[in-house]
């Protein structure tokens, strides 16, 4: 669906070029939400904006649905466009013009009729689940509500594709999720392809099929979500992993007052839905005490994270570790 | 008294009335063009920004009076007459252009950023950018640059009056300064200030009303 060859972007400095995108490459499968995440100024929100050309790349290609958009005139690019939606992190409403006007804009520049129009922007309305807030104005809205008024503004002409710029970074954690659920329903029922770009590495693993890693401009990392949990190659993908791994619990917990050994139990897949603990006890015979734990829920997988405390003989003890090892389970000693 | 000022108050009202509708035929344009056509905006075209805003700098540095007898030769081309308050509508209109186009500009440029970017990534073509997103997000504030603009010529106004374009200020030169009836400037200037009061007044209502943000 989306091609993206040899990407480079300088952005001019007076005689100086800072390559804010160097050499990139990677391509998004068509129904696919994509996900780019790297830190504050690693070049995402640059790559993205080069896909619609609202930036110019200064090389490369990038090809979209077989059309090589780096080679449309202004014409082309304009309708080439329409297929392509965008969302922002300050949503980009009209503040003059209510829910209802935002939606209808797209559609009016196209050339609709009074009536179609009043039909879609109805219909998108309900869509996002706003329709009591139609004659509000953005001042009127939440950032989640705001969001879905883009959002319903960016579906307004059927695009193929919907680029998200940080939709949700200006958003709390409970309307964080409800916008990617959002965004994942567009993709289940309208089949569009989304390329997700975001700081958050809790996006990536609620709705990303496949994710890139940016570093200084450089996609250092490509790879599915579920690949990205379990083995994470580049020191930023380990980064953002370690940091949704590090519960609050575990702060707390000090090994040293336990007498057996705590360790930290990782798995993923269908690891995480068989009943290894208790098999471990029968098996070996030893005690096994849950001290903290979480599974979260990755796109297609879940992946959990266990601290136990084993006691036990110490070879039984080491069998159990060895044990669970040998069952592609990572075993941690605190 | 009465019959001094109606006849002069209607003649500023008229003044500055056309002059207003007239500057910003003249100025709205050029404020647009400055903003679309500066490096980064919607239609870059460096030289053609250069070359206007040269240009409206050099207006606007012109002292009015100088600019007004200056421009005597247009107004007698326009409307046959270098006198009188019809004939004052031309280099008034003409004066308040540049100031207008910088107040648009400075109006249209308010407009965050954000909104234009989404016309573009929606494939919006430069006018329905400028029709349909600039101009309406930037409303309540170009209705503020408007105000400002007719207190402006109501200014001048009084000004071209010096120079035989009737109107109050006119009226208050001429008895106070000349015949030195001071109670007829002092209500002139008295009326004048009213004027403005309550056109500011009437403004800032109007744009705050308006305003959604
Ligand atoms: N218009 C511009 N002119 C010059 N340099 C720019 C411009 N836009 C971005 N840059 C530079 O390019 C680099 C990448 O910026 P970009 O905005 O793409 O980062 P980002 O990954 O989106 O960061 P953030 O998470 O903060 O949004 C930065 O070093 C930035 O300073
Ligand atoms: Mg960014």
């Amino acid at each position: 669906m989306i091609e993206v060859q040899n990407l480079s972007k300088c952005f001019q400095n007076g005689n100086e070029c800072i390559w804010a995108i160097k050499n990139v490459s990677f391509h998004v499968n068509r129904g696919e939400i994509f996900g780019i995440i790297g830190l504050s100024g690693a070049g995402k929100s640059t790559l993205i904006r080069c896909l619609n050309r609202l930036e110019e790349p200064t090389e490369g290609k990038i090809i979209i649905d077989g059309v090589d958009m780096t080679a449309l005139d202004k014409r082309e690019l304009r309708s080439k466009r329409k297929e392509i939606a965008m969302i922002f992190q300050h949503f980009n409403l009209l503040s003059q013009k209510t829910a209802y006007e935002n939606i209808a804009l797209p559609l009016e520049l196209t050339g609709l009729s009074k009536k179609e129009i009043d039909l879609r922007v109805n219909e998108l309305l309900e869509y996002v689940g706003l329709k009591d807030k139609k004659n509000a104005y953005p001042s009127q809205l939440s950032g989640g509500q705001k969001q879905r008024v883009a959002i319903a503004r960016a579906l307004a002409n059927n695009p193929k594709i919907l680029l998200s710029d940080e939709a949700t970074s200006a958003l709390d954690p409970k309307t964080t999720k409800s916008i990617l659920e959002l965004l994942k329903r567009i993709r289940d029922e309208l089949g569009l392809t989304i390329v997700m770009i975001t700081h958050q590495i809790e996006v990536v693993k609620d709705i990303c099929d496949r994710v890139a890693i940016m570093e200084n401009g450089e996609i250092v990392e490509i790879s599915t979500v579920e690949e990205l949990f379990r083995r994470p190659k580049s020191k930023t993908a380990k980064a953002f992993i370690s940091s949704l791994k590090s519960n609050v619990q575990e702060e707390f917990i000090i090994s040293e007052e336990f007498k057996g050994k705590v360790v930290r139990l990782s798995f993923w897949g269908d690891n995480a839905k068989k009943p290894i603990v208790s098999q471990v006890i029968k098996k070996f015979n030893i005690d096994v005490n849950i001290l903290s734990g979480n599974i979260s829920q990755l796109m297609s997988t879940s992946a959990g994270h266990l601290i136990v405390e084993l006691e036990g003989e110490d070879e039984k003890v080491q069998a159990a570790i060895d044990y669970l090892r040998s069952r592609d389970i990572e075993v941690e000693v605190i | 008294m009465l019959e001094l000022i109606l006849p002069s108050l209607f003649q500023t009202v008229y003044m500055v009335f056309f002059s207003t509708v007239f500057s910003l035929l003249l100025g709205f344009p050029m404020g647009v063009l400055l903003v679309i056509t500066e490096k980064g905006g919607i239609w870059e075209k460096p030289t053609l920004y250069r070359i206007l805003d040269s240009i409206i700098n050099i207006l606007r540095s012109f002292p009015f009076l100088i600019l007004m007898v200056l421009l005597f030769p247009l107004s007698r081309l326009i409307v046959g007459k270098t006198i009188g308050t019809t004939a004052t509508i031309v280099p008034l209109s003409i004066a308040a252009a540049p100031f207008v186009a910088r107040v648009i500009e400075t109006s249209l440029k308010e407009v965050d950023k954000g909104v234009i970017e989404f016309g573009q990534s929606i494939g919006a073509t430069v006018p329905q950018i400028i029709f349909k997103i600039l101009i309406p997000e930037a409303m309540p504030s170009l209705i503020m640059g408007v105000t400002l603009t007719i207190v402006n010529i109501i200014g001048y106004s009084a000004m071209a009056g010096a120079i035989g374009g009737g109107g109050l200020g006119d009226l208050a030169i001429r008895y106070g300064l000349y015949r030195f009836q001071t109670d007829v400037m002092v209500v002139s200037v008295f009326v004048i200030v009213l004027l403005v009061q309550g056109v500011q007044f009437l403004g800032n209502k109007l744009a705050s009303k308006i305003n959604k943000k």
